[in-house]
């Protein structure tokens, strides 16, 4: 058996703490051990943890800025929604599925429309469009009308009676959003989300891809010295962005009876980039870690309600001092060199062990 | 005094390259700046496997004559022929794919990733998995990622540095960092290969190491190599030609002996000298 190099192991602990964190609830939700009020945040964190690993390969894998990811998630959020009340006759996982394969294609598409055009560009032209095409998403979708009858699909911009529908329902109602929802999303299916965003992001960063993404991001000039086509790379990393945001969008939707365009607006953006910056640009594990906390937080606040968001920007700040702190990362330090030190191995003989053995 | 100018380039081409295509030509080439004329006539011939040198004063315009070469600027006049190919209509990536590459004078590494990720990255273009076959981990991944894993290992013991595989290039001293460089530039496959001021912040006795790894590089790889350095000892110790820019033109072409004995190259550095 081969040894495995450090970062390999390091993705393993990812993909253990996951599964293992899947485990723990569903023992204990078996035991009755949990709040409904904890119940009903389980997807919600699922999702919230797909946005922040779908984000930090923009922002801390490629290194561009982008301020309206939450603008992904909805057109996954609706497409989704679309999709899964249409196709009524099938299963309900198989719905969920195509609600959420369809809603990061869209997404994906969505990401082209925007990439194209402005990761030519160099500086900080993405954070300006992705924030303007964020409002612009939400207020688009204030404005459409999407009806399903026998017939198939009817669209309008006008208002829900001018859809002609047949004895049909309204799917999304305007300024109501997407109203009528069957809750087709389950923690399960959360959960296999995770690992699934989980394992195309690590496969992409560890690859030549990958390479040529973060090359990209430390030396543009460098990268195209050595041939590397630096907007095809981009564009690469920003669509498979979008396409995760707006997988996570159709799973979020599908959880709710109804969801508002106003949902997803500057404010979850910023939520979500909150969850990538606490959690170490380009790291990967911070920024799961990051979104459960930051999501269970708000509510575990609830009884103290008053002066919740006061806490919450307490702890905010609190974190970032702490993870900045010198002594403390000298003191992470010195653990680390004691742990390494009762390791047989150190990292380094692994990672040359390991290409030795061909 | 103009007439001690070599004038046909081809005069520095080492006599086991004349027969062959030379690996650059340049012919007119030259760039403004706004109505700021930075390099102007530039006829350069570089043979197959020459080591060329690139001299002249501070702020003469040799850097920017690698980034025209590069395509990191376009030029405003002139041709660059790559292998007898015009790059006319190529950019940076398309020209680095047609054979050049280049280290850069204030280095440039991908400073967050590792030694072997820095070279691998020079390997971009000679292994071959897509991002689908990388993100199922299909065979062609496992395939690709060994072959560039030993090439890349194989490039670096060039310079002996297998052994700094897995540490973070942004962190290796200054002289290393160099080294990597031109590493990750050998990696692109080159036919020609610039190195700008390769020597720079090194000692005597890695300065004469480089010349010995210089030399080795040409040897091994049957590359031409231009380089722009400052320490003539290396200039003149490995260059078999040698051309020198000042204020953007070419003022002097030659053999080092020709270069070292030119009135012209001797007041560019020093100054006029006083009429006896």
């Amino acid at each position: 058996m081969k040894k495995i190099s450090k970062t390999t192991r390091s993705n393993i602990v990812t993909y253990a703490m996951v599964i293992l964190a899947f485990v723990i609830m569903q023992s204990l939700i078996a035991g009755g051990q949990v709040s409904s009020a904890l119940k009903g945040q389980l997807v919600p964190i699922c999702v919230y943890i797909c946005m922040a690993i779908s984000l930090n390969l923009t922002v801390g894998i490629l290194g561009e800025l982008s301020l309206g990811h939450a603008g992904f998630m909805s057109v996954g959020a609706f497409t989704g929604v679309i999709a899964a009340m249409s196709l009524q006759t099938l299963p309900a996982p198989a719905r969920l599925l195509l609600a959420i394969v369809i809603g990061g294609i869209m997404a994906a598409v969505a990401g082209v429309i925007v990439g194209v055009p402005v990761l030519r560009l160099q500086g900080d032209y993405l954070a300006i469009v992705t924030l303007a095409f964020g409002e612009i998403i939400k207020n688009l979708l204030n404005n459409i009308y999407v009806g399903v009858d026998g017939h198939g699909l009817h669209f309008s911009v006008t208002d829900s009676a001018s859809l002609g529908l047949e004895g049909g329902i309204v799917l999304i109602n305007g300024p109501m959003g997407a109203v009528g929802i069957e809750k087709l999303s389950t923690f399960l299916a959360g959960v296999l989300l995770i690992l699934f965003v989980l394992t195309v992001t690590l496969n992409l960063i560890r690859s030549r891809s990958g390479r040529a993404i973060m090359a990209v991001r430390d030396n543009r000039i460098a990268a195209e010295s050595v041939g590397i086509n630096v907007t095809k790379y981009k564009l690469m990393a920003f669509v498979t962005s979008a396409a995760m945001a707006g997988m996570a969008g159709a799973l979020y939707a599908l959880n709710y009876s109804s969801v508002l365009p106003k949902k997803f607006d500057f404010n979850t953006s910023i939520l979500v980039l909150v969850f990538v910056v606490l959690g170490g640009m380009g790291n990967i594990r911070g920024s799961i870690i990051a979104a459960t906390v930051l999501t269970i937080l708000p509510e575990a606040l609830r009884a103290v309600n008053d002066y919740r968001m006061l806490l919450y920007a307490i702890v905010l700040i609190l974190v970032m001092l702490v993870t900045n702190n010198p002594t403390l990362k000298n003191g992470w330090n010195v653990v680390k060199e004691k742990l390494a030190f009762w390791r047989k191995k150190t990292p380094v003989t692994a990672e040359k062990g390991g290409g030795a053995d061909e | 005094m103009s007439k001690m100018v070599p004038v046909p380039s081809n005069s520095i081409i080492p006599e086991r390259d004349l027969n062959k295509t030379p690996v650059l030509e340049t012919r007119h080439l030259g760039i403004d700046f706004g109505g700021l004329t930075a390099v102007e006539n530039f006829d350069l011939t570089i043979g197959r496997t020459e080591i060329a040198g690139l001299i002249g004063p501070n702020g003469a315009g040799k850097t920017t004559v690698f980034n025209l070469l590069t395509k990191v600027y376009q030029p405003t006049r002139g041709t660059i022929l790559l292998n007898g190919v015009d790059t006319a209509n190529m950019n940076a990536v398309q020209v680095s794919k047609a054979g050049i590459a280049r280290t850069f004078q204030n280095i440039r590494l991908f400073s967050n990733l590792t030694v072997e990720d820095n070279v691998k990255i020079g390997l971009h273009n000679s292994v071959n998995a897509g991002m689908f076959s990388s993100i199922l981990r299909l065979p062609r991944h496992w395939r690709s990622e060994r072959d560039a894993h030993e090439r890349a290992l194989e490039l670096l013991s060039i310079f002996d540095m297998q052994d700094l595989a897995n540490h973070e290039a942004g962190a290796l001293p200054y002289g290393v960092q160099r080294r990597l460089e031109i590493v990750r530039a050998l990696a692109t496959n080159p036919s020609l290969l610039l190195l700008d001021e390769p020597a720079a912040g090194m000692n005597p006795s890695e300065t004469a190491e480089l010349m010995e790894n210089i030399r080795k590089i040409r040897d091994t790889f049957q590359i031409a190599i231009m380089l722009i350095e400052h320490d003539m000892n290396l200039v003149m110790g490995i260059c078999e030609g040698i051309a020198v820019l000042n204020y953007g033109k070419i003022i002097a072409k030659g053999t080092p002996a020709e270069i070292q004995n030119n009135p012209q190259v001797i007041e560019a550095y020093l100054g006029k000298q006083k009429e006896g």
